[in-house]
């Protein structure tokens, strides 16, 4: 049997036309979950389909690509992804975030501010924010439609009313344009001021729950909160052990086994940026 | 007395009859419900009474007949016609809806305070502190120890969840209520208790309501019309105190007769 | 010094090379074929191409060899492949009357017209190991008699000739038939696009959700009104010549369940039925899909529906496993970041504990 030729960037075109008319409409609905009809890829549900989809829809033989899971272009899987694309669309691939015209990324929005010639497309796992209050799709589906949002709200009561704190510390739900509640995938909270008034766009890809939603450059982001419990800004206490920014995510490491830790940039591109280290195009 | 605005009732059933297949749910129901008014529907089980109740809140849709409901605005809709969006707005600030059973009508696993602030926080109130205080204020109106707000009413008692479905449902100050049975299934004394506060609050805020109930006691202290219903369809109905002081029909009679004297 | 940590492409690409090699095991044993995975475990290679929803014999034995024997791996395998096969159109729906039949079976009747034609199955064996199969050993050949050609009249039909069982709902012939791999599943969904999400679910998780109907959790009183396996004609509407093309045969297998009656003000009872289809002899799968179309029929025909089968949004949110698996193993991924930030929030909210417990001790202690 013969290996199979595959298309520029996997799909064929047809499927990236359908993804394609679901981003357009995903950007001129900012926040609203545009149902699609998604592809089993080459990698599992749950591990970047919806983000594969929505880049691979959007990649042309220009594009510079990067690729981050929790803010490092080294982690396994942010390797395995920008390896598919290396393959099956040819590109050039970087980890200068500076450099990307796309940037695929999970659980973390890159320290550097982006600009408006870039893209960032979000890995999803749960679009939904009102999942897990409410269980069915057709109930959330009916909310949504009506902005009937209060028991987003009652959950940020009790929190107040049981920890003193609103305990959401990362997909912290945002509303998009003072219209849809929308989630901004599991990035930490720290992340959230970043989405608003971005001059870049937004993509978010949700595969295994096939639905695809965007925010438009310049749109309004605002996290949910109460007018005397503000949403605060996270701070770490303490800087980078490597290039000692006090501005950036900070991941905590053991480095020995009687518990001693230290805190380092999550965004390594940013971290070695500062430190003046590197490598040059792919690693 | 109540002051009547005789061109303009706040609720109208014109022929409600429902079938569920074959079985008749009940026939025939018209009446006229005005603002600040309180009409009994008293039945035994099976006499409809439930139906009638929830073609009226548009939770059924009716075989013949029709609702009309005066909105905010003075315009009188037939409910069928609602859209989802505008019945869930109904549900959600002009109209309350106390269900026997209070789990049914409660957040069993969220504090007391965010089920009463719920309402609130549907309606755009942001502000955290008002929310609990206005919480808080309808606990004690509804006669709820303060320190209970952040508990849960699954660790209530059955009086005080249906207490605090009531704050929970009132808290918008609707126009219109509607009872199934509030008292059903909990003690004497407690209904008792549960009763006058119900007549305090609906006076007070001059509350529409329509109760179904089984107690003609319930509608003696609640309301100031009564519908008897039997097999689906209307009996008696009249001022609460003439029909059940000098009931004219031989089953309302029966029905007045059969209450054992307190 | 802590460096941060590099080299993950490495690690990949030997964990890759050490795969292939526990894959392909000790070289001096022989390496399994295509074919000896296609013939001698058929069953799983039915399986796979039901759940990877791909009738390739070949590609599916490739799979399950790709995939080390992991079923769920190797559906997976299938499913990505299809994703890149064009769509050239939709065939004409399988006549299984007319089909080339294998094996036919009727619970509900002692005899009917074709008889009850037992074929290869498992049904009757006794579940004894046998060593016999160890080694090579030589099988005869069964003993076969020539067929007499009876027509096998499908059971449904029997019945609904007496209007004893409902008719399948009348639709006509052009309505666009639901497709899940273009329009993504939405609720409440209707028969066409539910029977498509269960002929590619998880043939476990159907099983178990059948299997919980006879069990009390929304009970549908099912008889096996018929199973039949065999090949049936795949037919396909040509444009350019005006007929349908014969494009070959698939190996399915067909079962009509016979449920509780129903009947109403304006209808005499009638059975109501359940349906089940699937590529390859895949009887398990069949029926248990049979047992929970019956199950998601329950609001339709006015039955209370409160059983997890009975659940539209619970069933058909989590028949595939190409879904779930993934969603399930993505665990495995990094999640230190989210973690950092509910490590964060614990610490604080454990000092504030410690503020709190340590100033009512100290007021204890005053008092």
């Amino acid at each position: 049997m013969s290996a199979p030729a595959y298309n520029f960037a996997y799909l064929d075109e047809q499927t990236k036309r359908m993804i394609r008319r679901a981003i357009l409409k995903a950007i001129a609905i900012p926040g609203y979950q545009v149902p699609f009809a998604s592809r089993e890829m080459p990698m599992p549900y749950g591990w970047g389909t919806g983000g594969v989809q929505v880049t691979a829809a959007i990649l042309g033989p220009a594009d510079v690509l990067k690729v981050i899971d929790q803010g490092s272009d080294d982690t396994t899987n942010a390797v395995s992804i920008r390896k598919f694309f290396a393959k099956t669309a040819g590109v050039r691939t970087t980890t200068r975030t500076s450099e990307a015209t796309v940037i695929q990324t999970r659980h973390r929005i890159p320290e550097t501010p982006l600009g408006e010639h870039q893209v960032l497309v979000y890995q999803v796992p749960i679009p939904e924010p009102l999942r897990f209050l409410e269980p069915r799709e057709t109930e959330t589906r009916q909310m949504h439609a009506l902005a009937d949002y209060g028991v987003m709200h009652v959950k940020l009561y009790e929190d107040i009313a049981r920890h003193g704190h609103i305990a959401t510390t990362y997909a912290y739900p945002v509303k998009v344009n003072g219209r849809y509640v929308t989630d901004p995938s599991p990035t930490p909270k720290f992340d959230n001021p970043k989405m608003d008034n971005s001059p870049a766009l937004q993509l978010f890809g949700a595969g295994r729950e096939k639905r695809i939603y965007a925010i438009p450059p310049y749109t309004a982001v605002v996290s949910l909160d109460f007018e005397d419990h503000p949403f605060e800004r996270y701070r770490h206490d303490g800087s980078c052990a490597l290039c000692g920014s006090a501005e950036s995510f900070l991941d905590e490491v053991v480095i020995d086994d009687r518990g001693g830790r230290m805190f380092v940039c999550s965004d390594t591109d940013y971290c070695e940026g500062r430190r003046g280290v590197g490598e040059e195009g792919a690693p | 007395m109540i002051e009547r605005d005789l061109e303009q009732p706040l609720l109208r059933a014109e022929g409600l009859s429902r079938w569920f297949g074959k079985q008749l749910g009940c026939r025939d129901v018209s009446f006229s419900l005005y603002p600040g008014e309180v009409i009994a529907v008293v039945g035994e089980s099976g006499s409809g009474k439930t139906t009638l109740l929830q073609l009226l809140s548009a939770q059924l849709v009716p075989s013949r007949g029709r609702v009309r409901y005066c909105m905010r605005d003075g315009a009188m809709r037939d409910l069928a016609s609602l859209g989802d969006a505008e019945r869930r707005f109904l549900f959600r600030t002009d109209w309350g809806y106390v269900h026997q059973d209070p789990a049914l009508g409660l957040r069993m696993s969220v504090s007391a305070g965010a089920n009463v602030g719920e309402r609130l926080m549907a309606i755009g109130w942001r502000h955290y502190g008002q929310i609990r205080h206005t919480a808080g204020d309808w606990l004690a109106r509804v006669e709820i120890d303060g320190g209970r707000i952040d508990d849960a009413p699954y660790t209530y008692s059955g009086g005080m969840r249906q207490r605090l479905q009531i704050a929970r449902n009132l808290v918008t100050r609707p126009r219109l209520v509607f009872m199934d049975e509030p008292t059903g299934g909990l003690d004497v004394s407690v209904q008792a208790r549960l009763l006058d506060l119900l007549r305090g609050l609906v006076a007070e805020l001059a509350l529409a309501a329509v109760i179904v109930t089984h107690d003609l006691a319930v509608a003696r202290l609640l309301s100031h019309r009564v519908i008897v219903m039997k097999d689906g369809e209307i009996v008696e109905t009249g001022l609460t105190d003439q029909v059940l002081d000098d009931p004219h029909q031989p089953y309302t009679q029966l029905l007045v007769s059969s209450v054992l004297p307190p | 010094m802590y460096v941060a940590v590099k080299g993950g492409a490495r690690a990949i690409e030997n964990a890759h090379a050490l795969l292939a090699d526990v894959r392909r095991g000790d070289r001096s044993v022989a390496e399994v074929s295509l074919e000896q995975i296609s013939q001698q475990l058929a069953l799983a290679v039915d399986r796979v191409m039901a759940e990877g929803s791909l009738y390739d014999r070949e590609l599916a034995a490739l799979a399950i060899k790709q995939a080390r024997g992991d079923l769920i791996e190797a559906i997976f395998l299938l499913r990505a492949f299809r994703t890149t096969c064009p769509r050239l159109g939709a065939s004409a729906p399988f006549d299984t009357a007319r089909m080339d039949v294998r094996r036919r079976i009727s619970a509900i009747f002692k005899d009917l017209p074709g008889g009850q034609v037992l074929g290869p199955t498992f049904d009757y064996t006794h579940r004894l190991l046998d060593p016999g199969l160890a080694g090579e050993a030589d099988v005869a050949a069964p003993p076969v008699a020539p067929n007499e050609g009876t027509p096998m009249r499908p059971v449904a039909d029997l019945l609904a000739a007496d209007g004893l069982i409902e008719r399948p709902a009348a639709s006509s012939a052009d309505a666009a038939v639901g497709d899940l791999t273009r329009e993504p599943l939405s609720f409440p969904a209707e028969r066409d696009v539910r029977l498509q999400n269960l002929a590619r679910g998880d043939e476990g998780f159907l099983l178990a959700l059948g299997y919980s109907t006879q069990r009390g959790f929304g009970r549908t009183h099912p008889f096996a009104g018929e199973i039949r396996f065999g090949e049936v004609e795949v037919e396909f509407f040509a444009e350019e010549v005006g007929f349908a093309v014969p494009l070959g045969t698939v190996a399915v297998t067909e079962c009509q369940m016979v449920n509780q009656f129903k009947g109403s003000a304006t209808e005499a009872p009638r059975f109501t039925r359940g349906y089940g289809l699937a590529f390859g002899q895949s009887e398990r799968k069949a029926m248990s899909m049979a047992l929970v179309d019956r199950a998601l029929r329950a609001r339709e025909l006015g039955e209370e529906a409160g059983a997890p089968a009975q659940d539209q949004e619970f069933v058909l949110s989590h028949s595939d496993n190409v879904q779930a698996t993934g969603f399930v193993e993505h665990l495995k991924l990094p999640h230190y970041v989210d973690f950092q930030a509910e490590l964060g929030l614990v610490r604080r909210m454990r000092e504030e504990f410690a503020l709190r417990d340590g100033a009512d001790a100290l007021r204890d202690a005053a008092e």
